[in-house]
């Protein structure tokens, strides 16, 4: 018994030493005060020399968290408990996060540096006249293929895609909208189509997919293919820009049927504590310079028409990455539709799934 | 000691049960009665009977059997030998050490070393038998997941047999028996208890996997745990998810009850 005291007694004095430890760490790198900001991103989704460059600019200490899904993020925003001043969700999440009212309207007179951003990114279908976020990068849904295991096919069209050579051969992105939207592309439909015998068309030319397809996978899907596991993968723009940096052989290409463009977006939620840090935040974000030497850093588009211009031509003149206005024309958002909409996309998606083995 | 002293110290175990046990089932048995909409509805329970799902509940089971069946197949004889060994809790440290690492890292790994150029295919290919894919096939599943289990199933049994009295079977070879009857008849008897906690330690958890199916499987199997996981992310279709989670409850809590009655009969005999 004596014994199990000591232990116990141990165990309490070394828990308050850590605890001490922590806070007095946290107070000699400045995490005490009040002038922090927290902001909540992606993980490796920004150039850590620009968060050093704004704390010696404004004198606010950046607390930086990562999230690895909008819904990871939504699940522990909706709970609460968390003052995050600034938050990078996509589109349909802010859609979502607008009708729960988690979200703060932005006063655009404190963003001056807005006028920077081109028009076409304003004012998108999920958040109409951007009274909630601003844009920070965007992207496309394609085809990344490694040449050299295609047996010289190439691809202009989702329908490419079900050329009997690629037997065993793709790897697609584990996302109910992705896939369904790919399948309601390749048949010429909106990729928000919510026609019952569009989308049951949709599933059958799925199942016809099934022998081409060698696994639905997340994240892993960046390593799978730098490693070329499979020929052939339906990848977010992004992912496709860091797969190629891995791995120089492979190409990446969106549809000419079109596809879906996405765009992540700065926000402000209803519970941050430093709202003023937040604006000073967005607005360094906005500036050309610090937008260009962030897109370099990612590897993503950005959305700052300023900042494009800055960017070396190599980057810029891209046109996997910055495609021409004929095909950003047929890119669409995806629409939020509804849980009820959702629910039956992933129900379809499932059944492909079940379909596989 | 009075017994009443004795139930005030209980009270920290009741708490902590109602708390972290029966609320949270009563949770989802309040939840899988809601629909998307948030109206109090059977329909959850309608759906689940449709063959989209009994087709995933056919597949989970026929899995979660096959991992039980291979687990159990390695390890009673590794069990058995370990009870032979000279430094019985080195070795028993050995096998408990996987445990201590993150179930998504050793995952990980298999990926790479199942992968079209991981040392398996390239063992597979001097061997003069070439390259096939091993990753996101039913086989990579069951073998990832019978090598992640394997620790749950070699410790009941090897706590079993080291119960076992050592001079029943020096009794049961002075009476001729071969080594085969021995076994058949005096050590799987006796350790049959250990093998039964075994199983469920195993097909339990087995039967709700969700991570593997999609890094090891690519989604190619499909269990049940998969479904609960998709429904609470991504289609935040909470009623469904908790409907399954009931099925895969009652149907854990049936499983435990035939295990455990069978092994009240014995012992009342």
């Amino acid at each position: 018994m004596k014994q199990l005291v000591n232990a116990f007694l141990a165990v309490m004095i070394a828990a308050f030493a850590l605890m001490y430890l922590g806070a007095w760490m946290n107070k000699s790198e400045g995490y005490s005060g009040g002038n922090t900001l927290t902001i909540y991103n992606w993980g490796d989704y920004i150039d850590p020399e620009l968060l050093t460059q704004f704390q010696k600019e404004t004198g606010i200490t950046v607390i930086y968290q990562t999230f690895d899904s909008n819904e990871a993020m939504l699940t522990k925003i909706e709970q609460g408990g968390t003052n995050f001043d600034l938050v990078v969700p996509s589109d349909y999440a802010i859609a979502k996060m607008k009708e729960e009212n988690l979200l703060l309207q932005l006063d655009h007179s404190k963003l001056p540096n807005l006028s920077h951003i081109d028009p076409r990114f304003m004012s998108l279908s999920f958040d109409e006249g951007n009274r909630y976020s601003v844009p920070y990068f965007w992207g496309t849904v394609g085809i990344i293929y490694n040449p050299e295991l295609t047996h010289g096919l190439t691809f202009k069209s989702w329908n490419d895609l079900w050329d009997s050579r690629l037997k065993n051969n793709i790897l697609l992105l584990d996302g109910a909208r992705e896939v369904m939207g790919m399948a309601l592309n390749s048949l010429h439909y909106s990729l928000n189509d919510t026609s019952e015998e569009h989308l049951q068309g949709a599933l059958k030319k799925l199942n016809a997919l099934s022998p081409n397809v060698k696994a639905i996978v997340g994240d892993e899907i960046k390593m799978l293919l730098a490693n070329e596991e499979a020929a052939v993968g339906l990848v977010w723009s992004g992912d496709a820009a860091e797969i190629m940096d891995e791995n120089d052989k492979l190409d990446y290409v969106v549809p000419e049927e079109g596809s879906n463009v996405w765009a992540d977006n700065l926000v402000i939620p209803r519970s941050a504590a430093n709202v003023e840090g937040a604006y000073k935040f967005i607005n360094f974000m906005l500036r050309p310079e610090v937008a260009a030497q962030n897109a370099e850093y990612v590897g993503y588009s950005t959305p700052n028409k300023d900042a494009l211009a800055l960017l070396p031509e190599d980057i810029s003149g891209d046109e996997r990455f910055y495609p021409p206005k004929a095909i950003t024309d047929k890119l669409e958002v995806y629409d939020n539709l509804g849980k009820r909409m959702l629910a039956h996309y992933n129900e379809l998606f499932l059944k492909f799934k079940m379909n596989n083995d | 000691m009075t017994s009443k002293a004795k139930q005030v110290y209980l009270i920290p175990y009741y708490l902590w049960i109602a708390l972290f046990v029966i609320a949270p089932v009563l949770l989802i048995l309040y939840y899988s009665l809601f629909d998307l909409n948030g109206k109090l509805t059977l329909s959850n329970y309608a759906n689940f009977f449709a063959p989209v799902y009994l087709k995933m509940t056919l597949s989970s089971f026929w899995y979660a059997f096959l991992i039980t069946v291979f687990s159990l197949l390695v390890a009673y004889p590794a069990a058995w030998l370990l009870t032979r060994t000279k430094h019985k809790q080195l070795w028993l440290l050995l096998i408990i050490l996987p445990t201590w690492i993150n179930l998504l890292l050793k995952t990980y790994a298999f990926i790479g070393i199942f992968g079209t150029f991981g040392p398996v295919n390239s063992i597979l290919d001097v061997l003069g038998i070439g390259e096939k894919q091993i990753l996101f096939t039913g086989f990579s599943f069951v073998f990832v997941s019978v090598y992640i289990f394997i620790p749950f199933m070699i410790l009941p049994i090897f706590s079993a047999l080291e119960d076992l009295n050592p001079t029943l079977l020096s009794a049961a070879r002075d009476l001729g028996a071969s080594g085969w009857t021995t076994f058949r008849r005096v050590v799987f008897p006796l350790t049959v208890s250990g093998v039964r906690s075994g199983c469920m330690a195993v097909f339990i958890p087995a039967l709700s996997l969700f991570m593997i199916t999609r890094l090891i499987a690519g989604n190619r199997v499909i269990t049940l745990g998969t479904a609960i996981e998709q429904h609470f992310l991504v289609t935040q279709d909470w009623g469904m998810g908790s409907t399954v989670a009931v099925f895969l409850i009652v149907v854990m809590a049936l499983v435990m009850v035939l295990a455990g009655g069978r092994k009240g009969a014995r012992n009342g005999k």
